[in-house]
């Protein structure tokens, strides 16, 4: 019996990482997609739609997401509907991305001068065409440091899918933990692969935030 | 025939009553000067053509559109009406000739080559040709104001209103934003305008309103910016003029 740590756990440590991407990527693509609907229903001239999106943002933003995780890995399986971890996990992670980002991109979309939509209104384009035509690209930019930055949020928090038994970074850490038992070196390296996943991302949004605040230094120097 | 009818507009902002019964008249290819004292009413009233703001009562009419009806189409009277503002708002991402061509090709599907020649033709009107591929943030404030006039031109409108297009600016780029306005005054098109520069409205004005506290109080031709009838316009402007 070995109880060194050896390459065999390391190839394992960076499969779990891998999973760890992927779950991520998942998070990132499905909680964009419900986050941008998200912002639309609460900036929607409906009030119904605006009624909705804000309750479920409240609904999301006040559960933690463990909890999701456990509703929707435990909770649907004993009401009939079987659900593999990476779906579970990947649903979940879905549903408290799409709240958090939708409130993100609301802000950004609100923070583009009510006179944008004005003078697009004003030029007899329509609500759709003054959205995507005027409104959107100039939230887009807006949103892209934050966005970058709540990525970061994203892969971290990725790591409580491990309870419901997905094999992702911190998951394969604990599964190699139980053969070896070296708990302090093995969750500094997963501490560590971690940090290689997220550094370059966080550093990548305040990049960004750095160039957009140059950018209305600059724009400001022109306006005086 | 008047091209823009205003009867009894009535318009409150939750309790403060802003346009407290505004009747006035333009005919097409008229010039009309609205002036008035900050709080007026007259920067509400010209809103309320293009129907930005809705009115509680009366009733507009703006070339043929019933401005108050529910049923009305907005897009037909936006493309009827043009509008220039006084903080411009071009769209800061675009180039100048994308902001003048955005419209004309998602409102009225031109074709890329057309819009890009319409855009052209109206940046020469206000003397930007050379401006066409910068954006918004490397112009100064009288030249972003000159490109906004050009956007409304280029979709052919039949009536501009212009709310107080100069007050972001300083007297030198005010005069060449003037000097647009002026040409297309003497173009033939329906403009009313409302500003603080008198001498500029008495110059290319055909009929001057003036509006205080919420009522028209004197209207006529500008005549009446020299030898006003009532003591409120007398004061008016002669507190323009220091």
């Amino acid at each position: 019996m070995t109880t060194a740590i050896n390459p065999g756990h390391l190839q394992f440590l960076l499969t779990g990482a891998f999973w760890t991407l992927i779950l991520s990527l998942m998070a990132f693509l499905g909680g964009g997609a419900g986050g941008f609907l998200v912002a639309l229903g609460r900036t929607s001239p409906f009030r119904l739609l605006r009624i909705l999106a804000a309750v479920y943002v409240q609904i999301v933003q006040g559960t933690p997401l463990l909890i999701i995780l456990f509703l929707i890995y435990f909770g649907l399986p004993s009401l009939g509907f079987s659900i593999s971890p990476l779906l579970a996990a990947g649903v979940s992670l879905t549903i408290y991305v799409s709240a958090y980002l939708g409130e993100i991109w609301r802000g950004c979309l609100e923070s583009v001068p009510k006179a944008q939509w004005e003078a697009a209104e004003c030029l007899a384009l329509s609500r759709t065409q003054r959205l995507f035509k005027v409104i959107l690209p100039q939230a887009i930019r807006i949103a892209t440091p934050p966005t970058v930055g709540f990525s970061v949020q994203i892969i971290k928090n990725t790591s409580l899918t491990s309870v419901v038994g997905f094999v992702e970074l911190t998951r394969a850490g604990q599964l190699i933990n139980n053969s070896i038992f070296e708990p302090f070196l093995i969750y500094i390296i997963v501490a560590s692969i971690y940090f290689c996943l997220c550094f370059p991302v966080s550093a990548f949004s305040q990049r960004l935030e750095r160039s957009g605040a140059a950018r209305l230094r600059a724009l400001k120097a022109v306006s005086a | 025939m008047s091209i823009v009818m205003l009867k009894d507009v009535k318009k409150s902002f939750d309790k403060l009553q802003v346009l407290k019964g505004v009747s006035f008249s333009v005919a097409p290819g008229e010039v009309m000067a609205l002036i008035g004292a900050s709080g007026s009413g007259k920067s509400t009233a010209l809103r309320c053509i293009d129907r930005l703001e809705l009115i509680d009562s009366g009733e507009i009419v703006v070339c043929g559109h019933r401005v108050n009806d529910p049923q009305l189409d907005l897009r037909k009277l936006r493309l009827d009406v043009g509008i220039v503002f006084q903080s411009y708002n071009l769209f800061p991402h675009l180039t100048i000739e994308e902001n003048i061509t955005l419209a004309p090709r998602s409102v009225k599907k031109i074709s890329r080559a057309q819009a890009r020649e319409i855009a052209l033709a109206s940046l020469a009107k206000v003397g930007l040709s050379e401006k066409a591929q910068n954006y918004p943030e490397q112009l100064s404030g009288g030249q972003q104001q000159r490109a906004a006039i050009a956007r409304s031109l280029a979709m052919e409108p039949k009536v501009m209103l212009f709310d107080e297009v100069t007050s972001a600016l300083d007297p030198k780029l005010t005069g060449e934003v003037l000097k647009v306005i002026e040409a297309l005054a003497a173009s033939g098109i329906t403009m009313i305008m409302v500003t603080h520069e008198m001498n500029f409205a008495r110059r290319i004005a055909d009929k001057v309103i003036f509006m205080h506290q919420g009522y028209v109080h004197e209207s006529g031709s500008t005549d009446i910016l020299t030898s006003p009838r009532t003591s409120e316009l007398r004061e008016f402007i002669g507190d323009e003029l220091h």
